[in-house]
C-alpha cells in the first residue's frame, strides 16, 4: 500500500533538517527582559519625565528603522519584530540623563538606528555599536543637555512630577523645571573638582556631594542608579547563555585593576575600585553593551582581549581624558579594532596549527 | 625657520631618491594584461567574437576596444572573472548565459557532406563522406562554428545534461538581506 | 550528558535531543520481501558497477549482478532471488531528484541463495585474500560513507596501520541501526573487526560507542570480553562524535592533519555495521544484500529498525512503519546530514542507515534573517573554522577568501547551521561553493584540453598543407623531367 503522497520541496533543502536555536527575536526579548528590573528602577527613581524620555526615544528609534526598510524594499514590520531597533533605542535611553528634552532621544532615537545601523547595511552590518555612536554624537553636539543630571525624585514622592507634568517638562514646556533639581553624577563631580584643584577625598566629603550608596539613590543616567540591578540582569543573561563571561569580566576586570591599584598609591586623585564599578555605565557597558554580538570580536580569545581594552581605555578616559565618562568612547574605539583582532585571533583548526598550516606527520602524539 | 627648511627638503630629497631605487629593485614584473586575458578564455579561436581568434580577442579586451562580454562561449563567468581582472563594473544579469552548451547530429537529417568537421576548431566531429557525423562530447567548446555551415541544419546546440555527479547546490536566496 | 562532561569534554559540536528512542528499542523486524526490488548500480564511491546480467535472465540471492569497474568500485548482488525485469533508471536518493541506473528485479518470493561454499578459516588466510573476498562480496563503509572496505584495508596494510577504531558513534539523532547491530548482533560484531584487524596488521582494536547506548555498550562488552586485544570504550555523546578525525582524537589523542588521511597518524576506522558484513562475508561466503535501516520521526506509527534487502523502495519501508500523517520531510540517513528525498520512490542503498519522516514541528528552523554575528557557529564547529566568515564570503561570490577561511577542512556536519539564531543554512553555502569551485576546476581542464586540441589541429592543417606542397612540387619536378626527357630525344633527331 503506498503511503498518502506528501508536498515535494519544490528546490532541494539543504541539511541540517533540525533546529537547535531559538532566533534572533528570542535573544533580544531576553535582553530587553534583563534590562527590566533597572529601567522600572530607573522609572521610579526619575519619575515620569524619564518614561517619557525612554519611550519617545524607543519610538524614534524604530520609526527610522522601519523608514529605513521601507526605502530599502524590506518589509519593515516583519523585520522590526526581531526588536533589535527597540533594544537599541531602550539601550540608548539608559545612558541618557532622564530629564533631557525629548528631542535629545529622538534625534538619538534616529542616529542610532538610521547612521549607526540601516546606513551600514542593516542588521550584522555595522561596525560600530549604534547606541554608542547615537549616545557621542549627542554629547559632542549637546553637550549641556547632554551633562544636566537630576538628583532623584521618586515617583509619589514630594515635587515629583504627574504623568502630564512630566510630559509637559520632557516636551520642554516648562523650562527651568530642571534646574531647580539638577544635580552632579559621582564622575562628573570628581572630575570638576579634580579640575578645580579639589583633591577627591575633601570633594566627597561635603554634603552636597553625590554619595555613592549600593542603593542606587543618586543622580546618573537611567542605566547608572540601578547598577546592581543591571550587573543582576547580566548575569541571568550569562546563566541563559545568551552572551559569555569574557567580554563583562575582561572590561571589570580592566577597569577595576588600575583603579584599584591607582587608588591604593594616590587615594587623592583617583576613586576606588567599587566607584568605578558602580558608578556611570560600566555596568551597563559591561553587560549590555560591549557585549553586543555584531560589533564584537567572533572568537572568545579575542573577547577578552576586546573587553580588557573597553576596561582600560574607559579608566583612562575617566581618569586623565576631558570627559568624566569614558564608556562609549571606549566602546566605539575597540569597536574599530575589532575587524584586525578578528584577522589576527583566528581559532585552530583541526589538523593544522595555529599559523594555518597543516601539522606534521611526526607531531602526532 | 631655515633650518627646518632645509631639513625637510634634505629628508624629501633622501626618501624620494630611496623610493626610487627600491622601485627599481623590487620590480615585479608582471604577466602583460593580454596574455593574462588569453589564459582565462576558452582556447578555441572559434571566431564568434568577430576578432582573429582568442589572441586577438584578448588583445581587444586588453586595450579597451572590446568588452569584458566579447566572448559568448566563456558566458558570465568568464565575463565576471575578466571584469575583476580589469577592475571594470559589470552587470552579471544583463550577460546572457545560456549555459555550457554542447552541439549535436540530427542523425536522420545528417548527409555526410563533412563541411561542419572541416571548420571545428577542435576537431571534435567524427566523419566522413557519406557517413553519418558525430560530436565526441568531451572535445567540443560550444562555439557554434558547426551550426552555421551545416546546408541541413542537422546541427543544434544543446544544454550539457547535468549528472549526479557535476549537480551543484544553488546557492541559498537570502531572505531579504 | 553528565555534569563532569559539560566542563572537562569536548567543547566543540553540538547535543540535540537524540530522539533515538523509542524506536531504539523496538524489537528488529525484517521487512516483508517487495515485489520489485530496484538495485542501484552506484552504492559507493568510485566507479559504477557495470550489469553482468541481461533482462529476462533469472538470478538466484546473491548473485553477482554488476561487477566494480576500476580500481575504486564495488560489485552489486541480487538481494533476492528472481527475475531481472529491465535495467533502468529510478530516481536516485539524492536532492537533486535526477535519475540513476539501476537493475529492476521481480522477486519469486522464494529467497534462495546461490550456492557457495563459505571460505575456510579467515584467520588462516593471507591478508590479500581477506581483502578480495571482502571486495567480492561487495562491503563498502555501511556508515553512510560507502567507501569500498578492501581499498581501506589494502592502504591500512600499506601504511601499517596500528590501530582499528570501530565506530559505534551513531551520534546523529533519531538512528539506531548501528544500535540494533550492535545489540543484536555483537558476536558478528566483534568476530568481524578481527577479521579486519588481521587483513590490515592492527595491533589493538578501540570500539567507540557513545554513551546514550548502554545495551549495546553492555552486548559488546560481553562479546569482545575473550579478546585481549579489543577494548571497548564508552565516549561522551556529542555530535559530531561518530565523524573519524573527532572519534580520532577522542580514542587515542591523535590529530589527524588536515592534508593527511588517518591511515597515516596509524588508524584505520571503520563503522560496526561494515565489521558485522565484513564477517557474514567471510565466515558464511554472503555478500552485501540487505541491511538494517532505522524508520523513525514523528510522523510514523510504528518507529523501529527494520532488517531489508538493498533496493527496496523507501515507499515500502514507509508503510511497514506506518505513515500517521504526511511527513514535511522525508530524510536519507539523519536529521543532521541526511539528504532530503524528493519523493518515497527512492531505493535503499547501502549507505542509507535511515529513512526519517518528519513533521513540521520536527523539521523547524528559527526564520530566516541576516547574520548577527553571534558567533555561536564559530563555538559549535568541531573542526575550529569560522563558518559565519566564509558564508559571509560566499555569499558576495568570493569563492577564494571562503577558501582561505577554511572551506576545504569542512566536514559539513552541520553544527554551525544547527546553532544559528538567524536560520542561516549554512551548510548549503558550503556545498553550493565546493560545487562551484568543483565547476570551475573542470572547466578549467576543459579550456586546456580545448587549447591542446585547437593547437594539434592548427599543426595537423599545417602538416596537410605542407605534404600538399611537398606533393604538388614532386609532381611538378616529374612533369618537368618528364618533358625534358621527351624533349631530349628530338633534339637528338634534330640535332
Amino acid at each position: 500500500m503506498k503511503p498518502a503522497a506528501f508536498p515535494a520541496p519544490a528546490l532541494a533543502v539543504a541539511a541540517p533538517h533540525v533546529g537547535g536555536a531559538a532566533g534572533v527575536a528570542h535573544v533580544m526579548t531576553w535582553v530587553m527582559l534583563a534590562l527590566a528590573p533597572a529601567t522600572l528602577f530607573g522609572f521610579w527613581l526619575y519619575g515620569w519625565p524619564a518614561v517619557h524620555l525612554w519611550w519617545i526615544t524607543v519610538l524614534f528609534a524604530a520609526t527610522g528603522e522601519g523608514i529605513c526598510l521601507r526605502l530599502a524594499g524590506r518589509p519593515a514590520l516583519v523585520t522590526l519584530r526581531d526588536g533589535s531597533a527597540v533594544l537599541t533605542g531602550w539601550l540608548l535611553a539608559l545612558s541618557l540623563p532622564p530629564w533631557a528634552p525629548w528631542w535629545i532621544g529622538a534625534c538619538g532615537g534616529l542616529f542610532a538606528t538610521v547612521i549607526a545601523k540601516q546606513v551600514f547595511g542593516g542588521l550584522g552590518q555595522n561596525l560600530f555599536n549604534p547606541a554608542m555612536v547615537a549616545r557621542v554624537a549627542l554629547l559632542i553636539s549637546f553637550p549641556v543637555p547632554m551633562t544636566l543630571w537630576v538628583a532623584p525624585l521618586p515617583l509619589g514622592s514630594a515635587g515629583a512630577p504627574g504623568f502630564v507634568a512630566g510630559l509637559q517638562l520632557t516636551l520642554g514646556a516648562l523650562p527651568g523645571a530642571l534646574d531647580a533639581v539638577a544635580s552632579a553624577s559621582v564622575l562628573g563631580h570628581a572630575k570638576t573638582e579634580l579640575a578645580r584643584g579639589v583633591d577627591l577625598l575633601q570633594a566627597f566629603a561635603v554634603p552636597s556631594a553625590p554619595t555613592f550608596g549600593l542603593d542606587g539613590m543618586r543622580a546618573g543616567s537611567l542605566g547608572e542608579s540601578a547598577s546592581l540591578l543591571i550587573a543582576g540582569g547580566g548575569l541571568v543573561l550569562l546563566a541563559r547563555g545568551i552572551i559569555g563571561w569574557q567580554i563583562p569580566l575582561a572590561m571589570l576586570a580592566g577597569i577595576a585593576l588600575p583603579a584599584a591599584a591607582l587608588h591604593a598609591l594616590d587615594p587623592a586623585r583617583h576613586l576606588d575600585a567599587a566607584s568605578h564599578l558602580l558608578a556611570g555605565g560600566t555596568m551597563l557597558g559591561a553587560f549590555f553593551i560591549a557585549t553586543d554580538y555584531v560589533t564584537s570580536p567572533n572568537t572568545r580569545t579575542g573577547q577578552l582581549l576586546f573587553g580588557a581594552g573597553v576596561g582600560l581605555l574607559t579608566f583612562v578616559i575617566r581618569s586623565w581624558g576631558g570627559y568624566p565618562e569614558g564608556v562609549a568612547f571606549a566602546v566605539l574605539l575597540m569597536n574599530a579594532l575589532v575587524p584586525v583582532i578578528d584577522r589576527y585571533l583566528r581559532p585552530r583548526a583541526h589538523g593544522r596549527d595555529r599559523r594555518g598550516r597543516p601539522l606534521d606527520i611526526a607531531q602526532r602524539p | 625657520m631655515l633650518m627646518a627648511l632645509l631639513s625637510l627638503a634634505c629628508l624629501g630629497t633622501l626618501l624620494g631618491l630611496a623610493l626610487g631605487a627600491a622601485a627599481k629593485k623590487f620590480h615585479v614584473e608582471a604577466d602583460p594584461l593580454a596574455g593574462r586575458i588569453e589564459s582565462l578564455m576558452p582556447g578555441s579561436n572559434c571566431g564568434q567574437c568577430g576578432y582573429p581568434g582568442c589572441p586577438g580577442a584578448a588583445a581587444a579586451i586588453a586595450t579597451g576596444s572590446a568588452p569584458v562580454t566579447a566572448c559568448p562561449p566563456g558566458g558570465r563567468t568568464l565575463a565576471q572573472a575578466l571584469a575583476e581582472m580589469l577592475g571594470v563594473t559589470l552587470d552579471p544579469a544583463a550577460v546572457a548565459d545560456a549555459g555550457p552548451q554542447v552541439a549535436n547530429v540530427a542523425e536522420e537529417i545528417c548527409i555526410g557532406c563533412c563541411r561542419c568537421l572541416k571548420v571545428c576548431p577542435t576537431d571534435a566531429i567524427l566523419g566522413a563522406a557519406k557517413q553519418i557525423h558525430n560530436v565526441m562530447r568531451e572535445a567540443c567548446t560550444g562555439c557554434g562554428s558547426c551550426v552555421e555551415r551545416c546546408p541541413t541544419e542537422a546541427l543544434r546546440m544543446q544544454p550539457v545534461p547535468v549528472t549526479l555527479q557535476h549537480w551543484v547546490w544553488p546557492k541559498p536566496a537570502t531572505a531579504a538581506a | 550528558m553528565g555534569v563532569l562532561d559539560r566542563f572537562f569534554g569536548p567543547s566543540w559540536g553540538v547535543h540535540p535531543d537524540d530522539r533515538k528512542r523509542p524506536a531504539a528499542d523496538a524489537p528488529l523486524r525484517r521487512l516483508p520481501l517487495p515485489e520489485r526490488l530496484y538495485v542501484p548500480l552506484q552504492q559507493h564511491v568510485g566507479g559504477a558497477a557495470r550489469p553482468v546480467v541481461l533482462a529476462g535472465q533469472k538470478v538466484l540471492k546473491g548473485q553477482l549482478i554488476a561487477e566494480a569497474q576500476g580500481g575504486i568500485s564495488a560489485p552489486v548482488h541480487a538481494p533476492t532471488s528472481g527475475r531481472v525485469l529491465a535495467i533502468g533508471e529510478i530516481t536516485a536518493p539524492h536532492p537533486s531528484g535526477l535519475t540513476q541506473a539501476a537493475i529492476i528485479l521481480a522477486s519469486d518470493g522464494e529467497e534462495r541463495w546461490i550456492d557457495a561454499e563459505p571460505p575456510g578459516d579467515p584467520f588462516a588466510l593471507p591478508a590479500e585474500e581477506i581483502a578480495r573476498l571482502t571486495a567480492a562480496a561487495g562491503v563498502v563503509g555501511l556508515g553512510g560513507a560507502t567507501f569500498p572496505a578492501a581499498v581501506k584495508f589494502n592502504l591500512g596494510r600499506r601504511l601499517k596501520v596500528d590501530t582499528l577504531i570501530v565506530n559505534g558513534g551513531e551520534c546523529e539523532p533519531y538512528l539506531s541501526a548501528d544500535d540494533a547491530v550492535m545489540r543484536h548482533r555483537a558476536a558478528e560484531v566483534v568476530d568481524g573487526l578481527r577479521i579486519v584487524m588481521h587483513a590490515i596488521g592492527a595491533r589493538q582494536a578501540l570500539v567507540g560507542i557513545e554513551d546514550n547506548k548502554p545495551e549495546a555498550l553492555a552486548a559488546m562488552r560481553a562479546a569482545a570480553a575473550p579478546h585481549g586485544d579489543v577494548a571497548i570504550r564508552a565516549v561522551p555523546a556529542r555530535y559530531p562524535m561518530g565523524s573519524d578525525k573527532q572519534l580520532i582524537q577522542v580514542l587515542t589523542g591523535r590529530e589527524v592533519p588536515a592534508d593527511a588521511r588517518a591511515a597515516e597518524v596509524g588508524v584505520l576506522v571503520h563503522n560496526v555495521s561494515t565489521c558485522a558484513a565484513v564477517h557474514r562475508a567471510l565466515r558464511r561466503g554472503e555478500p552485501l544484500v540487505e541491511r538494517i535501516v532505522t524508520l523513525n520521526g514523528g510522523a510514523l506509527r510504528a518507529p523501529g529498525n527494520l532488517v531489508a534487502p538493498l533496493g527496496a523502495l523507501v515507499a515500502d519501508l514507509l508503510a511497514c512503519a506506518g505513515m500517521a500523517e504526511p511527513p514535511a520531510r522525508l530524510i536519507l540517513g539523519g536529521p543532521m546530514m541526511g539528504t532530503p528525498l524528493p519523493h518515497a520512490d527512492v531505493p535503499l542503498v547501502k549507505g542509507a542507515s535511515g529513512i526519517l519522516a518528519l513533521t513540521a514541528a520536527e523539521a523547524a528552523r528559527p526564520p530566516e534573517g541576516p547574520c548577527i554575528r553571534c558567533g555561536s557557529c564559530t563555538r559549535a564547529c568541531p573542526m575550529g573554522l569560522l563558518p559565519l566568515e566564509m558564508a559571509g564570503r560566499i555569499r558576495a561570490g568570493d569563492l577564494a577568501g571562503a577558501t582561505g577561511f577554511g572551506l576545504s577542512d569542512c566536514i559539513s556536519c552541520g553544527c554551525c547551521a544547527y546553532v544559528c539564531p538567524s536560520g542561516i543554512p549554512l551548510v548549503q553555502y558550503f556545498s553550493h561553493a565546493r560545487g562551484e569551485l568543483a565547476a570551475a576546476e573542470r572547466a578549467r581542464l576543459r579550456g586546456d584540453a580545448a587549447r591542446r586540441l585547437a593547437e594539434q589541429r592548427r599543426q595537423r592543417l599545417e602538416r596537410e598543407a605542407r605534404e600538399k606542397a611537398a606533393a604538388a612540387a614532386r609532381r611538378k619536378a616529374e612533369r618537368d623531367a618528364a618533358k625534358a626527357r621527351a624533349s631530349a630525344p628530338a633534339e637528338a633527331v634534330s640535332g
